[in-house]
């Protein structure tokens, strides 16, 4: 017979499972787009595709950080979107709590690239960095490539 | 005067280069020849290669998870079509001082680490990617002897899975090769992957 404790442990062990892993969680194309593309708010939305392996990535994603801190969330929304290996989840969720990140972050279960970097943005070659915007259902920046942080301030200014 | 003739097809070269420069190459544009070191420290250009019908050129790297993904995948492009005159030739655009990983030493380690089959060469001054339109590494430009010119026929990747080799479904350059070899159009000339981004000098 397993003892309380037993018990408690395994009740809490699987909160604290839960909590870890929803802090990166899988997203659809779709459901990405339902987040961002909304034509009904003003909040202007940054989708970031980054990877952990991906140098320059990493070292813009401070920048966002900040850009998160600094802005309410109903005025702006950051999302860091992971294209790691679906098979490298773990690494995910381990870079997000080492680095302690804040901004919403996910990882992109859309299947073959080939079909949907186009439904993102059709100038998009699929080389990340790549940062989009939204405001009020319309995709109001594009840029695939490393962003500075006065760069990403600016834009963020002027697009908010 | 042939310092002159010289100077007049180096002006050609140059217009040339800055005028396809824009956005890179789309198929069925004529590629510009280039000759590059290769790991061996030999010079490489594809028209050395007189028996070919065309080339697999794959803009790629050392440092980038996506490009070793597809490390052994290029080496079977180019022991299953070298030999029917679609030779593989590995161009490495990085700028080594912002990924050492991509140096020329590297370079030559990993080629014999991975026991590479093809040149794999240095474009030291980006030239040939930043003609090409390379974006990212891997890409790939499958290139079609007509004549003496080389015309593009595909762009993009080399499948639809880079993750798991075993789960890929579309082996877009394959099927680009094999029409191109059969004498038929190519059907998929265009594909998008995810990728990392050349690196290009500051």
């Amino acid at each position: 017979m397993p003892s309380f404790y037993t018990y408690a442990f395994l009740i809490l062990s699987f909160f604290l499972t839960a909590t870890k892993a929803d802090r990166v969680n899988t997203i659809t194309l779709e459901q990405l787009q339902s987040k961002t593309i909304k034509p009904e708010t003003n909040t202007l939305y940054v989708i970031n595709f980054w990877a952990t392996w991906c140098k320059p990535c990493v070292e813009e994603l401070p920048y966002f950080e900040t850009a998160g801190k600094k802005y309410p969330a109903e005025e702006v929304k950051i999302l860091l979107v992971s294209l790691d290996f679906p098979s490298e989840r773990e690494k995910v969720i381990k870079f997000v709590e080492k680095k302690n990140l804040q901004n919403e972050v996910y990882m992109l279960n859309a299947g073959n690239p080939n079909t949907w970097i186009d439904k993102i943005e059709p100038n998009w070659d699929g080389a990340i960095p790549a940062t989009l915007m939204y405001k009020a259902g319309s995709k109001i920046f594009f840029k695939e490539g490393d962003l500075t942080a006065a760069e990403l301030d600016s834009i963020i200014q002027t697009k908010k | 005067m042939k310092k002159r003739s010289f100077l007049w097809a180096a002006a050609l070269l140059f217009f040339c280069v800055s005028f396809t420069n824009e956005g890179g190459y789309k198929v069925g544009d004529k590629a510009l020849d280039f000759k590059l070191k290769n790991i061996d420290e030999k010079m490489v250009s594809p028209l050395d290669y007189r028996d070919a019908k065309g080339y697999i050129v794959v803009f790629t790297c050392n440092h980038c998870p996506f490009a070793v993904k597809y490390e052994d995948r290029i080496n079977d492009l180019n022991k299953k079509y070298a030999k029917s005159g679609y030779p593989v030739i590995a161009v490495n655009p990085n700028d080594p001082v912002q990924y050492p990983e991509d140096d020329f030493a590297n370079m030559k380690k990993r080629a014999k680490e991975k026991g590479f089959t093809f040149p794999y060469l240095v474009d030291e001054s980006q030239q040939i990617a930043m003609t090409y339109g390379a974006s990212k590494t891997p890409h790939v430009f499958v290139l079609q002897k007509v004549n003496n010119d080389l015309v593009v026929r595909y762009i993009g990747a080399v499948d639809d899975n880079t993750d798991d080799p075993s789960a890929v479904k579309e082996k877009y350059v394959e099927q680009a090769v094999d029409a191109l070899l059969a004498g038929k159009e190519v059907k998929t000339t265009t594909t998008k992957a995810i990728g990392c981004g050349i690196k290009w000098k500051k």
